[in-house]
């Protein structure tokens, strides 16, 4: 337009978030979907198209009045719900300790999975126990469901003598191949399409793993995530691919990552079925990753699933939220708390009751705690030791080339 | 022995480690039914499979993260980037992924991918099919870099960067897949006839981070690798100087010693690449040979390499390091 401003307002959208801080959030109150809603189509013989609606609606189990209903309903027995709940609490509990313990010095930094505790754990105890896991940095749960030592774990956060990746990588960027879960990556999304490709190992090699991944709302702008639907949607391996929804990438609102509001309909374009999954109902979280792994098993390829959640807490221990976003965002949530609809539930079917929650609650701190100072014993970022520095200088290459040896003696230790 | 030009002796490492190893599964833009672009992948899928030599998507870095992937999971992936130009879209899953996964995970995974692709000039491609960025990939912990120049090296090297458990990028000069290039566009020979020429069949590997001495010399030691090696042997010769021409065939890491051994000999280098001059990989090996060889020097070491601007496409005999411009650099360094 002649004459227009430069920089005048209709020049181009530029989104910005829907609630700022000083805004109240709302969220419509609860959600309109209802368990029930969506028919679970046939795994094995179900083609992308027939997920429309999955895709553009929202698979829930758990109803506002904490029963679980619908076609979708896993109908787990108890103690897996249990399994599921204590492992939930674990992490919650793990978490918060070691945000203390980085307040302290203790460790350089930390990433919660407040808000989004369900979605690693539900998901991976879905899967076999030798599937791969390729997670993103907010999927540390499923270590817990493979069984790996807290001890452990806090080593590597705190960067200790006992570190199993020796001090290399920043807190949370676990490595645990006897659990089948493959190095986290700082960079964003790579992670998404290399599973496409471990996935076609398997299927190459014929063994019956399926791999599963994770990235972020924020990181599906990122090639790596088209990269990976493609290569999915063509060579069909058995990987389960998720998006994250968790609304926020740091300060950055979901609403910069697509123009639209859905992420999971991007997979039917890829001619991937898609499904959109509550993110805090642990029991349609399991129930949507047992029916992809259905189709991996039957060699039907991927499926892609949008994870509809809420970042509860700051993106890492480096940000604060409340300079970017009103802070009752996620009591408005109607998704509400993934542990305590669990709990609920439980309760609900005479399960569980808030005593058993308790003294279970007691009990995990008390190992978190165990675990915590067994750790420290190892070490800490604050007050060392730390691994030997010439640690820098190994596994670089499969041996220690000349030039690398040669710097390793200048550096004398 | 038998003769074959470049194309055929890759095609002939890849063919013997296919054979050999049903780990090995080949992909990239156009290997598949087709081959290749250039031929180098002709008639392996229909020998060995859809499965194992097949055609991806057109994404370079969609190309190297399934590398990535089938290299952790217990394959052995040989990826094809098209040319060099566009290993670009691949840089962070190569430099920040591939490259890294041993350290970062402590030595739990790792990933034993080799990335070939055809680089280099005098193809008439202009910038974007001919550049050869391996210095963007020597100054890169945890890959190993390998440049071949003839048929021999190629398959011999192909086939040990292959068998490699650590990352290679394995550069083939283009210009060179056919015959040799002396740097005279009007007079491009085949490799019929050439010593190198003459490549083993079957399974044959040559060993990596090993100078070859291409001519032996008293006067002035010349390094180049790919094209430049033969360009190089042209200069050697125009200026009449008593030179040592030195393959360098892997660039990470490099074989210091050949190279340090050569120079307090001759007293005297001159290195040759077609890169731009910057950052260029004989920055590298110019520093380091000072350091070594500093009272052995009768001349200071000069570089002859492609100029630090985009590569051109009518004018890039005059972009290209020429016989000419190396004689001169070789004939310089006698001076003092």
């Amino acid at each position: 337009m002649p004459g227009k401003k430069k920089g005048s307002l209709d020049a181009y959208t530029v989104p910005t978030a829907p609630f700022r801080p000083g805004d109240d959030a709302d969220f419509g109150g609860s959600w309109k979907e209802q368990p029930g809603d969506l028919s679970r189509p046939d795994p094995v013989t179900c083609e992308a198209p027939e997920t429309h609606d999955h895709a553009h609606g929202l698979i829930r189990v758990l109803g506002d009045d904490d029963s679980a209903s619908g076609e979708w309903n896993p109908e787990l027995d108890a103690e897996v719900l249990i399994r599921g709940l204590e492992m939930m609490m674990r992490l919650r509990i793990f978490d918060d300790r070691m945000i203390k313990m980085q307040r302290t010095g203790k460790l350089s930094f930390y990433m919660r999975s407040l808000g989004e505790e369900a979605i690693a754990i539900a998901q991976t105890m879905a899967l076999d126990d030798t599937d791969w896991i390729f997670p993103s940095y907010r999927q540390p749960g499923a270590q817990f469901v493979r069984g790996r030592d807290m001890v452990s774990m806090i080593c590597h956060c705190i960067g200790n003598t006992e570190d199993n990746i020796r001090g290399r990588q920043m807190p949370v960027h676990y490595s645990w191949k006897e659990g089948y879960f493959i190095s986290i990556s700082s960079p964003v999304g790579t992670q998404f399409s290399q599973a496409v490709g471990v996935a076609m190992a398997s299927a190459y090699k014929g063994d019956d793993q399926a791999t599963i991944t994770w990235l972020g709302d924020g990181t599906s702008a990122q090639g790596d995530y088209h990269y990976g639907l493609n290569f999915a949607s063509v060579f069909k391996p058995p990987v389960i691919l998720n998006v994250v929804n968790n609304q926020w990438a740091i300060s950055t609102h979901r609403n910069l990552a697509t123009g639209g509001e859905n992420f999971a309909a991007r997979g039917l374009a890829y001619n991937i079925p898609s499904l959109r999954v509550d993110g805090n109902d642990f029991l349609a979280l399991y129930s949507v990753t047992k029916w992809a792994r259905e189709r991996a098993r039957a060699g039907k390829g991927a499926t892609h699933i949008e994870v509809y959640t809420y970042r509860a807490g700051g993106h890492s221990s480096s940000d604060d939220p409340s300079i970017y976003r009103p802070g009752d965002e996620f009591e408005c949530w109607p998704g509400g708390d993934p542990v305590d609809r669990l709990k609920k539930h439980l309760i609900s079917i005479g399960a569980w009751s808030e005593e058993k929650d308790a003294e279970l609650s007691q009990k995990i701190d008390d190992e978190v705690m165990a675990a915590y100072k067994e750790a420290c014993t190892y070490g800490d970022l604050a007050n060392g030791p730390f691994p030997p520095a010439s640690t820098i200088f190994t596994e670089v290459y499969e041996s220690v080339p000349w030039h690398v040896q040669e710097q390793r003696e200048e550096l004398g230790k | 022995m038998t003769e074959m030009n470049m194309i055929q002796s890759l095609n002939s490492a890849l063919d013997s480690l296919l054979e050999k190893d049903e780990n090995v599964v080949i992909f990239g833009e156009d290997v598949g039914y087709f081959g290749g672009v250039f031929r180098v992948t002709s008639g392996l899928q229909e020998k060995h499979g859809l499965h194992r030599v097949f055609d991806a998507p057109l994404a370079e870095g969609g190309i190297a993260a399934i590398a990535f992937g089938m290299g952790l999971n217990g394959l052995r992936p040989v990826a094809e980037i098209q040319f060099a130009d566009y290993i670009f879209p691949a840089y962070d899953q190569i430099v920040n992924e591939i490259a890294k996964l041993r350290h970062r995970s402590g030595g739990e995974f790792s990933t034993p991918v080799t990335i070939r692709t055809p680089a280099g000039g005098g193809i008439k491609g202009g910038h974007h099919h001919s550049q050869s960025p391996e210095s963007q990939f020597t100054h890169t912990p945890g890959l190993k870099v390998v440049y071949c120049s003839n048929p021999k090296n190629a398959k011999g090297l192909l086939t040990s960067a292959i068998e490699c458990n650590d990352p290679v990028i394995f550069f083939e000069p283009k210009r060179c897949y056919r015959g040799p290039f002396y740097g005279d566009p009007h007079n491009v020979p085949t490799w019929k006839g050439h010593e190198d020429g003459d490549v083993p069949e079957g399974y044959f590997s040559l060993p990596l981070e090993e100078a070859r001495i291409v001519r032996e010399g008293n006067d002035c030691t010349v390094i180049a690798w790919g094209t430049m090696v033969h360009v190089a042997q042209k200069g050697i010769e125009e200026s009449g100087i008593d030179a040592e021409l030195i393959d360098l065939q892997t660039l990470l890491p490099w074989d210091r010693d050949t190279i340090v051994n050569s120079v307090k000999k001759t007293g005297r280098c001159v290195i040759v690449h077609e890169a731009p001059k910057t950052s260029g990989f004989g920055a590298e090996m110019s520093a380091s040979i000072q350091e070594r060889c500093f009272w052995h020097l009768e001349s200071p070491i000069l570089r002859v390499t492609g100029w630090d601007t985009p590569f051109p496409h009518t004018t890039e005999w005059d972009y290209l390091p020429s016989p000419e411009r190396i004689a001169e650099a070789i004939k310089k360094t006698q001076e003092a």
